[in-house]
């Protein structure tokens, strides 16, 4: 430690605590790496905001943030989204508060510059006394560029960033399946749940392509199950694995059977889907749809990674914000079908609220292990986290990627090579 | 105004009975207090009132109650394992309705909970619809709107 507290660059430093299988501990808690990351990461790539059912008509909106910069997304009257950083151009202030909602227009509460929903200025109170001192077609909220893949939004401050796609590459194939969980129905998010923990972004980052704590912390969860859908996430021994999808993206696929929620729709009917599949036969749906509704149901056997900020995990998505080095705020963002029969979007929610939230039966000892990994990282001068799982036992999958066992290490490598090198890069002033 | 004081005092007298219970962990006592239909609603936004068809941060029928308090005391969970205590002070009960199959009854809880030395203060409103019985009543529903519900929150490996 006392070699790279030497080092004068702060960025060559966070760069250098990352080698090949394993990431000094001082990048959980050091606040200068931190303000660092903000910039050289989240200021610098493309960041995860929402999903456009989020923003279904024209004038709604929700609010939401690019590393530490509060955004607004838009929808205008021509149905165009926007993406708006969240401050009045004349004092500053945020011009919307609130999670989500409809509006014609963004007012600043202070002295009531208005503002379109394309974040053009259109209202100045007492206007006269600007007559020669500004013009309102120069002070719009500002805008970022952004992008949408599968209805999953990103915006970037860099404007000069290669396209969404590009950015997302090996990553696409596993969004186009993820989307199948709306049961053949466009996918819609359905609530959220929201949850801090005194804790580095980072520590969550790595946990949704860690399938080797499952089992372990996740006991009494599992234990909640009847014995079929108990073996179900009996994965470790599986035919899963991590591949590394370049970006710093990457797939955990725990249950193989659940890859593809459209193909093998002939399969029984589980147990603790039987409910939901009387439900669907109540309403009228035939035995063919209802065989594909309980299947979507199930969500997808794999956790998509997206660097830095989202995972596809499962059957939601998982949102992290960077709130201070040992602060980070997270949303499970619940999904369904837009349009879907009503069973199966209840359905969905309450497997949501069983295991995720702050209330749900593994959110509550996931987040006590994040603590404690904190807390422990505070011990001794000197120390490393191991990310080396797997590392003796690597292959290359059917799509020429770097891949693992589904218990190995594989993701966080990934992902800790990417912010690696976006942490030597100069940084943009 | 007119308090039907003999009324409020009962439905007070079984809420904080069962708030003891739940601070003291007596969980399968809790379990008992509960009509079989009973709905435990924690919501994520609290002018929600269709549950069912709405994420909340919990919608516990019977079996859901069940799994959540044998998660709990099975001591298979590190994070339950890491709650040093709450307690409870619930006040301020009003009655809302009084019919031949329900009392409504609506008031102010504010749950402290100790957690690796840390306190963290969870204000709620609770609503109770309470179903009575030759003894006293069951709980046919209680929500738990908590002020901050829709914000961040700490998680949670009690009941409220």
């Amino acid at each position: 430690m006392s070699e790279l507290i030497a080092l004068k660059n702060i960025s060559q430093k966070a760069a250098d605590m990352v080698e090949e299988g394993r990431v000094h501990k001082a990048l959980y808690s050091d606040p200068e790496i931190f303000e660092e990351e903000l910039d050289k990461v989240f200021q610098n790539t493309w960041v995860f905001i929402g999903h456009e059912s989020e923003v279904p008509e024209a004038g709604s909106f929700k609010t939401a943030f690019v590393g530490r910069h509060p955004v607004i997304l838009s929808r205008d009257r021509k149905m165009n989204l926007h993406v708006l950083l969240n401050r009045c151009r004349h004092r500053g202030a945020t011009v919307c508060e609130g999670r989500k909602g409809k509006t014609k227009a963004f007012t600043c509460p202070y002295h009531g510059w208005g503002y379109g929903l394309d974040g053009g200025l259109r209202a100045i109170p007492k206007v006269e006394e600007y007559e020669g001192v500004l013009d309102k077609s120069d002070l719009p909220l500002e805008s970022l560029r952004h992008e949408s893949y599968q209805g999953l939004v990103f915006a970037t401050f860099k404007d000069d960033i290669e396209p969404l796609e590009d950015f997302l590459g090996g990553a696409k194939k596993w969004i186009d399946l993820f989307v199948k969980q709306g049961g053949g129905y466009p996918l819609k998010v359905l609530g959220e749940h929201r949850f801090n923990f005194p804790g580095n972004w980072k520590i969550q980052l790595e946990n949704t392509t860690d399938a080797y704590h499952f089992p372990i912390i996740h006991k009494s969860f599992i234990s909640s199950l009847d014995n079929a859908t108990a073996d179900i996430f009996d994965f470790l021994d599986g035919d899963g694995f991590v591949e590394d999808l370049g970006h710093g993206h990457s797939v955990m696929v725990m249950i193989p059977d659940l890859v593809d929620l459209e193909a093998d729709l002939d399969q029984p009917i589980p147990e603790r889907f039987e409910d939901l599949a009387q439900a669907l036969r109540d309403e009228g749906q035939d035995e063919e749809q209802v065989k594909r509704l309980v299947r979507a149901a199930h969500g997808t056997g794999f956790n998509l990674n997206l660097f830095p900020n989202v995972s596809c995990s499962m059957a939601f998505f998982r949102v992290l914000r960077p709130v201070s080095a040992e602060v980070t705020e997270i949303q499970h963002v619940a999904i369904g079908g837009d349009g879907a029969p009503a069973p199966f979007n209840r359905k969905r929610m309450r497997l949501h609220e069983h295991f995720q939230g702050p209330m749900g039966f593994g959110t509550p000892d996931d987040g006590e292990a994040w603590e404690r990994v904190q807390k422990g990282s505070m011990a001794g001068k000197d120390g490393w986290i191991l990310v080396n799982r797997g590392m003796g036992n690597l292959h290359t999958s059917a799509d020429g990627n770097v891949a693992g066992a589904v218990c190995s290490e594989t993701g966080m490598r990934g992902a800790y090579q990417k912010y690696k090198q976006m942490m030597a890069a100069e940084g943009e002033k | 105004m007119t308090i039907n004081t003999d009324l409020l005092n009962k439905a007070t007298a079984f809420i904080w009975h069962e708030a003891d219970l739940l601070d003291h962990k007596e969980y399968q006592e809790w379990l008992s207090l509960w009509d079989k239909n009973g709905l435990y609603i924690v919501p994520t936004d609290n002018n929600e009132t269709d549950y069912e068809n709405t994420l909340n941060l919990a919608l516990d029928d019977a079996d859901m109650r069940r799994m959540r308090v044998a998660r709990l005391d099975s001591g298979e969970s590190v994070s339950a394992s890491s709650v040093s205590g709450t307690v409870r002070m619930v006040s301020r009960v009003r009655i809302l309705e009084e019919t031949a199959d329900y009392v409504v009854v609506r008031c102010a809880m504010t749950l402290n909970e100790l957690r690796h030395g840390n306190l963290v203060s969870y204000p709620a409103d609770l609503e109770y619809r309470l179903k009575p019985t030759d003894d006293g009543f069951v709980i046919d529903r209680k929500v738990v709107k908590l002020m901050h519900a829709d914000g961040f929150l700490r998680t949670v490996s009690f009941i409220f």
